[in-house]
């Protein structure tokens, strides 16, 4: 899939950026607000569908040069070994827990071990969409 | 966590670095890194004798599933000691046999090395579990390492045969066995063991108690080849021979001895666990020695041998069950000697009978056969071998000075004893069981004369031997060198047990009979004075003799029996015509049809739902208060209703793509409206996804035809369609009024800041109170992706049929259209 | 709110239905999604419609409607959108390796 569209192309280099911050922001949000690993994950692989469309799929090797199924393979690791690092600490699978820090810059934070496991989800969820999209736009 | 737990998960966790011992040190037999396990293990368990000899009972938890009271329960008792003594010491014997047995060059030892640690950890969590759950999937995987033990050599049919048999036995009874677990815990509300023991007053005399006896016994009898499920044991012996030694004469089928000693304290006392444990062990001792008497293959004989002895060990747990009865007084005493008796001789049974497996494994090796027609004279060739298969067949028949003389000795007396029962009808059939055992003895000398003479003696036949045999090297000769001389020691000293095993054992099995901090006073006596005992020994010793002299004379009654009836048979064509039957039975309405399935489908949902719906009488309008349609939203239902309406009737690709896009964003909408801004969201980015997705497909994408089909086909397409709309909206119509229980969801509301420290409730729900399912979600996604991955890349390389062939049955998982990829 | 949803559902699983009977790979795909569509709007009317503010502590309401639906809807968007474009993928690759999207031709054989 070959675009020349130049509009286009430098709408999606910033626009990109936005949604990834977007996305970054979502995730983070997630415990409290709408958000969470599902939509943070999915909203990233936007950005990147959005960089695919407007340049092509080797653009998007050079430019995250991953592999994706490998990203899929860690965040599931991540969200396995959350759950069984509960395990470790003798309290049943995927118990979770959290507090209130005081961190330098940030002031009164929360950290919570559930952050962790949607990291994993997060991470999956990239790598699986980005497999999809990535096998599927590759084949010809 | 305690060493408890680690000791039996260690063979598990070390077994993950075996295969790499083999590839990495190739030089080094893969044994000699497998030893140490089992050996350590044994040491450990040896320490803790003190400590359970003087009464101290290990038990330590680690949480597995609370809620449903799945806990990974370790139990440390003189019952599972004197059992976890056995896996690993034998464990370390067989070890070190088959260094010397498996060429390091030749064979796959690292699968071999990696069975049988599962085993072993598995056999120790069966006996070391206090949880009935967790007991059922150790049991489960000792069928399971037993069945690839048996195929280990799967290039042969008879291997694979066997393997298959003793897996559909053993997993059958298994899984009655659960059965049974869930009816106990049904009754007690609890699957630990301890605490079922600890609620018998419940338990007996409910209705339950009986269908759940009969289901764990059936567990117990098919593990442990009882009549008249001892047919797999026999076809197991395909298994190279240490394999034999340790699973199918040491450990594996004493599992359901273990199970019945175990569960002697909740079932004992009843009349039907006295006759049935007592009437299937006799029969299947006198069944066994019978038929172990014609055969002619040396591991068929100890097969069955095995069998038999297994039966003497079942019928003396039965017996000794009868002490239950009487509770604490003198009269009990006499029937725990059954008890004392099945304890000794499980051990007696383990050391002569792991020996004899291991010389008949030598005589394997060195000879290239173990057909007893073939051997003879090999006395002047292998002495060492011959003393050993001496003594062990002395013992195993029941001879001085010899442990098993001791044990056959202790049987007697409590056959005799259980005679003067006078509860459970025993006098009337009371007298069976002594001469039953005594019977069972003749042929059990019978067969023993037969193992070590007919190989060891008589007329040397080179013309018929491969090889020429020779002594065996050290390495073989060191295992059974072991159990022979315990053969020997336990024989008599007999006392070196009594204290530090066999006491805590029966504290076990009977702790109805021991008062608080009391003990079980066990002396064995080697001569006990001319009693009865002694002069069935003699007897069967006479009679013995009699029959072995004349064994070519009267063996020929075994060909007159009937060949068509024996259990065999039946096992082979049931198995047959089970499988032609499914095979029809699938296809008279498995058409290949996507289509047909899915009619099947929908129109039994249909029916059942509406069935539900109606005779339930839920059927109802709307009666509480409903939420405002505005304008918008109204204008929103018929926009979508009409975009879904338009899709079948889309003529192009695009249309119907868009069409259904339009649905998918209107539902996004939906979800704004109804407050679910996480939905919303998600909703967005997946549509936008897809559209990118189905523009990136459409270039592969067939072109939408026309469909070219009866207006009956579309008729009855309709027919089912409407049909499942229409119970589908009766459904949501009737599920706002219906609240069976109160909502969880108030909980997971409150519940979200206090525990879990989150607003979003949606969210918290998500990674914390449903963590396991979303874990598992991302797991069936990734799975879907890797799916695609290999659809895509892994093309079909059509020059190459063969692998064709191949690669195509890789990337359809999981899909209704399976059929569709090969045709 | 609630009734008119009801049928607007009943009308969806009606024609997802349909669709996944048909012969045609695409159109069998296409049901799929609509029935997904169908579900979920299931699962939130079921739980009532509109009973308080959205499901987030923040926003310091009386009532919340109910999260729990939402969660297993959230879920459900994300495996389906997984299954579909599997589904996509699989009819895709048949039709190239076949030559046909037609589902009485694509029949598995009698001896598989």
């Amino acid at each position: 899939m070959k675009t020349n569209d130049v509009i286009l192309q430098t709408v999606a280099k910033v626009v990109v950026f936005l949604i990834l911050t977007f996305s970054v922001f979502l995730f983070f949000a997630g415990h409290n607000n709408p958000g969470g690993g599902f939509i943070g994950g999915l909203m990233t692989a936007a950005a990147l569908v959005l960089l695919a469309l407007a340049f092509d799929l080797q653009t998007i090797r050079k430019v995250v040069p991953v592999d994706f199924r490998k990203v899929m393979a860690i965040g599931l690791m991540i969200a396995l070994l959350t759950g069984i690092g509960s395990l470790v600490l003798d309290v049943p699978f995927l118990s979770h827990t959290f507090g209130h820090f005081d961190l330098p810059l940030l002031g009164d934070t929360e950290l919570a071990t559930a952050t962790l496991f949607d990291l994993g989800v997060y991470l999956a969820v990239v790598g699986v969409t980005m497999t999809i999209i990535l096998s599927i736009g590759e084949d010809h | 966590m305690s060493l408890l737990h680690f000791a039996i998960l260690a063979p598990f966790i070390y077994a993950i670095a075996v295969p790499f011992f083999r590839k990495y040190i190739r030089g080094v037999h893969t044994g000699w890194f497998v030893l140490p396990v089992p050996a350590l293990l044994f040491a450990y368990f040896i320490s803790r004798v003190p400590d359970v000899q003087g009464g101290h009972k290990e038990l330590s938890t680690v949480q597995w599933i609370p809620s449903m009271d799945l806990n990974f329960t370790a139990y440390l008792d003189g019952l599972g000691l004197m059992f976890a003594l056995l896996i690993t010491g034998i464990g370390a014997l067989v070890v070190l046999y088959s260094i010397y047995y498996l060429g390091k060059d030749k064979e796959a030892i690292h699968s071999f090395y990696v069975y049988l640690l599962m085993f072993m950890g598995a056999m120790l969590g069966v006996v070391l579990s206090d949880n009935l759950i967790v007991l059922y999937g150790f049991w489960e995987l000792t069928s399971l390492s037993s069945f690839l033990l048996i195929a280990f050599w799967n290039e042969r049919a008879k291997s694979r045969y066997g393997a298959q048999k003793s897996m559909l036995i053993t997993v059958f009874g298994g899984f009655a066995m659960l059965a049974g677990f869930v009816l106990l815990y049904i009754m007690t509300g609890t699957f630990s063991i301890r605490e079922i023991i600890g609620s018998l007053d419940v338990v007996t005399g409910h209705a339950l108690f009986l269908p759940a006896m009969l289901l764990v016994l059936l567990g117990a009898f098919t593990k442990s080849a009882q009549f008249p499920f001892h047919i797999w044991l026999p076809d197991a012996m395909e298994a190279p021979t240490p394999v034999s030694a340790y699973l199918h004469s040491a450990t594996m089928v004493k599992a359901g001895i273990y199970l019945v000693a175990r569960m002697t304290p909740v079932f004992a006392g009843a009349a039907e666990w006295f006759w049935l444990v007592t009437g299937v062990g006799l029969i299947t001792l006198i069944w066994g020695s019978f038929s172990a008497v014609k055969q002619t293959d040396l591991k068929a004989i100890l097969a069955f041998s095995t069998i038999s002895q297994l039966g003497l060990i079942m019928s003396l747990l039965g017996m000794g069950s009868a002490a239950v009865y009487y509770g604490l007084s003198d009269e009990s005493a006499l029937y725990t000697k059954a008890t004392l008796a099945a304890v000794f001789h499980l051990i007696n049974h383990a050391t002569f009978k792991g020996a004899l497996f291991m010389v008949v494994g030598i005589v394997d090796h060195e000879t290239g056969t173990r057909d007893i027609r073939r051997l003879g004279g090999l006395i002047n060739f292998m002495p060492i071998t011959f003393t050993f298969a001496l003594i062990g067949s002395f013992s195993m028949a029941g001879l001085p000075p010899f442990n098993g003389f001791l044990s056959k000795e202790m049987f007697f007396t409590a056959a005799l004893n259980v005679m003067h029962l006078e509860i459970f009808n025993v006098e009337t059939w009371g007298i069976l069981i002594p001469v039953t055992a005594w019977l069972a003895s003749v042929f059990t000398f019978v067969y023993s004369m037969i193992l070590v003479f007919k190989t060891f003696t008589g007329k040397y036949q080179p013309e018929k031997l491969d090889v020429k045999p020779h002594e065996a090297p050290l390495g073989l000769l060191l295992p059974p060198a072991v159990l022979i001389s315990l053969v020997i020691v336990f024989g008599l000293f007999p006392n070196i047990l009594s204290y530090r095993i066999i006491e805590p054992a029966m504290a076990s099995i009977l702790p109805s009979l021991l008062m608080p901090g009391d003990i079980f006073e066990v002396k064995i006596h080697f001569w006990h004075g001319w009693t009865d005992e002694i002069f069935m020994t003699i007897g069967v010793i006479a009679l013995g003799m009699l029959l072995y002299l004349l064994l070519d004379r009267w063996s020929g009654l075994y060909g007159k029996l009937p060949q068509k009836l024996t259990l065999n048979t039946f096992y082979d064509r049931g198995l047959f015509y089970l499988d032609r039957w499914a095979n029809r039975g699938t296809r008279s309405y498995m058409t290949g049809s996507v289509r047909d399935y899915l009619i099947y489908i929908f129109t039994f949902m249909i029916l059942i739902l509406g069935y539900v719906l109606f005779r339930t009488d839920s059927v109802r309008w709307y009666s509480g208060e409903l939420a405002e349609i505005s304008i918008y939203e109204f204008v929103l239902v018929l926009v979508m209703v009409a975009a879904a309406l338009a899709v079948p009737f889309a003529r192009s690709r695009v249309t119907a793509i868009i069409l259904v896009g339009a649905v998918g964003y209107i539902v996004t909408l939906f979800f704004v409206i109804l407050r679910a801004p996480d939905l919303a969201l998600t909703q967005m980015i997946v549509e936008t996804v897809s559209v990118a997705l189905f523009l990136l497909c459409f270039y592969h994408l067939p072109k939408l035809k026309k469909e070219m089909s009866h207006m009956r086909f579309k008729l009855g397409n309709f027919l089912v369609a409407a049909g499942v709309g229409a119970i589908m909206t009766l459904i949501a119509l009737s599920a706002n009024d219906t609240r069976l229980f109160t909502t969880i969801s108030d909980y997971f509301v409150e519940g979200s800041y206090e525990l879990s420290g989150g607003k979003n409730v949606v969210n918290v729900i998500l990674v914390d109170f449903r963590g396991f399912d979303t874990l598992l979600e991302i797991a069936v996604l990734g799975i879907a992706s890797l799916g695609i991955f290999a659809m895509i890349k892994l093309r079909l390389e059509r020059k190459n049929p063969a692998a064709a062939l191949t690669s195509s049955s890789k990337p359809d998982k999981g899909s209704k259209r399976r059929k569709g990829r090969s045709a | 709110m609630e009734i008119l949803m009801a049928f607007a559902i009943g009308i969806l699983f009606m024609v997802g239905t349909y669709l996944i009977l048909s012969r045609s790979l695409l159109r069998i795909i296409l049901g799929t999604s609509l029935l997904t569509h169908a579900v979920h709007l299931l699962l939130l009317t079921m739980s009532r419609l509109k009973t308080g503010a959205a499901p987030l502590l923040g926003e310091k309401a009386g009532t919340y409607v109910d999260p729990l639906p939402q969660a297993l809807i959230l879920t459900s968007i994300v495996i389906s959108f997984g299954v579909t474009s599997f589904f996509f993928v699989l009819a895709y690759r048949a039709y190239q390796e076949l030559g046909t999207d037609d589902m009485e031709q694509l029949r598995g054989r009698d001896d598989e």
